[in-house]
């Protein structure tokens, strides 16, 4: 729950509630990205970027290479697994 | 696989462990006992116990594993008001799936489930603001736990069931924080501490800055550690070397992720929507003051605890359980008379055992096994 998932922002779907899908791992979903939109930024600059995310919720902008580091790392910790199936079980 | 290599490199976990080695005896001599580093975060105890890092480090320095995996510190009481809920008619309580085995004094949710009461598993708050929207006769409740990694994404699921003036949405909040809780531990008497590893991740929502007062009041290091393998021994290094060095700081080894200040849209979020209480009860630790957050008056019709009637009533410890001890580092999981025995990850009598965050479920898992000879290429 506390071990955040890397996740790439694939597509914006309604940017005045900042919700967009990202792609965890090949899996797909719809996530919130309010907390890693600056000010005077638009959520379509957003496009493209790996984020951190909590339960749903990107949390912080992380690099590539982190964001690759994190998935082996939960891997071999066995979370990632846990998290995609969940991940996979519910949609909104 | 460069960018793995890098922090899986045996060279360097080697040197790492051998002037951790230097360090730690030095300090160990100088205290008469070893170095006694403790790591905040159930994520890190995981990783600790999966690569098998106690077991690489000298016995002038060791590894207390802290109160941070949320699941294992809701007290019983609480989860018997969560499933109280749950029976009620007309009720859609929504979980994480961790939250939904944690034993209350008679059933864990999963019980309730299984016994017909309608328990669905979410990845997300925002999962269970849409079974609201798609059962607007029912009344569905989240069962809203955790550090502050997850207390802005309720805080915000909050403000936007709000926003839709969705009425039949609440929070039977749960949410714990961590400066009180390291304050509590600071405080008891008991605990030998020497220094911190900080959490990862809930730092990245609170950043670093929350954490002076540990070592401005307390004199105590304290280094917000990442999760590789060696960032935790590049961590605990810090640690020692500020100890050696008689310093006493808060340090970012894990700057590539977490800022000094945190992610302000999150912080904003959860200071509208919650406020501390006065005091909250943990598993195994007892009353911790302004440990817990409840939600601000205004939000009164998305609070659980206004919605319905609670038993509120404290549940004792199961007989055996010594989960309390472990939290607070006065004993090894394998100590515990019910370790292993009585209860196993299959099994869970005490909380530590139900995640695989928990001290005792990590070490029943992994405690046997080195992960670190074929990662690291260590031994």
């Amino acid at each position: 729950m506390c071990l955040g998932i890397p996740g790439k922002i694939i597509e914006i779907t309604d940017p005045a509630l900042s919700l967009a899908i990202v792609e965890v791992s090949g899996v797909r979903r719809q996530i919130n990205i309010t907390c890693v939109i600056d000010e005077g930024m638009q959520p379509a600059d957003c496009l493209g970027k790996w984020v951190l995310i909590h339960a749903g919720f990107a949390m912080a902008r992380i690099d590539e290479e982190e964001a690759r580091r994190t998935l082996v790392l939960m891997e071999e910790i066995g979370a990632l697994q846990d998290e995609l199936a969940s991940i996979r079980s519910a949609s909104f | 696989m460069q960018f793995v290599d890098e922090f899986r490199n045996p060279k360097i976990a080697r040197r790492l462990v051998d002037d951790i080695s230097r360090v730690s005896h030095r300090m160990a001599d100088r205290l008469g006992r070893p170095v006694q580093v403790m790591e905040v975060c159930g994520g890190h105890t995981h990783t600790i116990f999966r690569y098998g890092l106690a077991g690489m480090l000298p016995s002038s320095v060791e590894f207390v594993h802290g109160p941070g995996c949320p699941v294992c510190v809701l007290p019983m009481g609480r989860v018997d008001d969560c499933v109280d809920i749950a029976r009620q008619p007309g009720v859609i309580l929504a979980t994480f799936g961790d939250a939904a085995r944690v034993p209350g004094s008679r059933h864990s949710l999963l019980e309730a489930k299984a016994a017909g009461a309608d328990v669905r598993i979410v990845y997300s708050p925002l999962d269970a603001l849409q079974l609201a929207r798609a059962n607007p006769d029912r009344e569905v409740v989240f069962f809203a736990l955790g550090f502050e990694t997850t207390m802005p994404s309720t805080a915000l699921t909050v403000l936007q069931a709000q926003s839709e003036g969705l009425h039949n949405f609440s929070l039977f909040c749960n949410h714990i924080t961590i400066v009180p809780t390291l304050r509590a531990l600071l405080d008891d008497g008991h605990l030998l501490l020497d220094g911190f590893l900080g959490p990862g991740h809930v730092s990245v929502i609170i950043g670093c800055r929350p954490y002076d007062f540990i070592a401005e009041q307390y004199h105590k290091p304290m280094v917000v550690a990442g999760f590789e393998p060696l960032d935790i021994l590049q961590s605990l290094h810090m640690v020692l070397v500020q100890l050696d060095e008689s310093r006493a700081q808060v340090q970012n080894q894990y700057a590539r992720v977490v800022s000094e200040t945190g992610n302000s849209f999150a912080l904003e979020a959860v200071d509208k929507v919650f406020e501390l209480r006065e005091s909250f009860e943990w598993r195994g630790l007892g009353d911790i003051p302004h440990s817990g957050v409840r939600m601000r008056a205004p939000f009164a019709l998305f609070d659980a605890e206004q919605k319905f009637r609670l038993p509120g009533v404290r549940a004792a410890e199961p007989q055996g359980c010594q989960c309390g001890d472990v939290i607070r580092g006065r004993i090894k999981p394998a100590q515990c008379s019910s370790y292993g025995t009585t209860c196993t990850p299959q099994t869970p009598i005490g909380a530590l055992m139900v995640s695989s965050e928990g001290a005792c479920a990590a070490h029943y898992q992994y405690g046997r096994v080195s992960l670190i000879q074929d990662v690291l290429g260590a031994h």
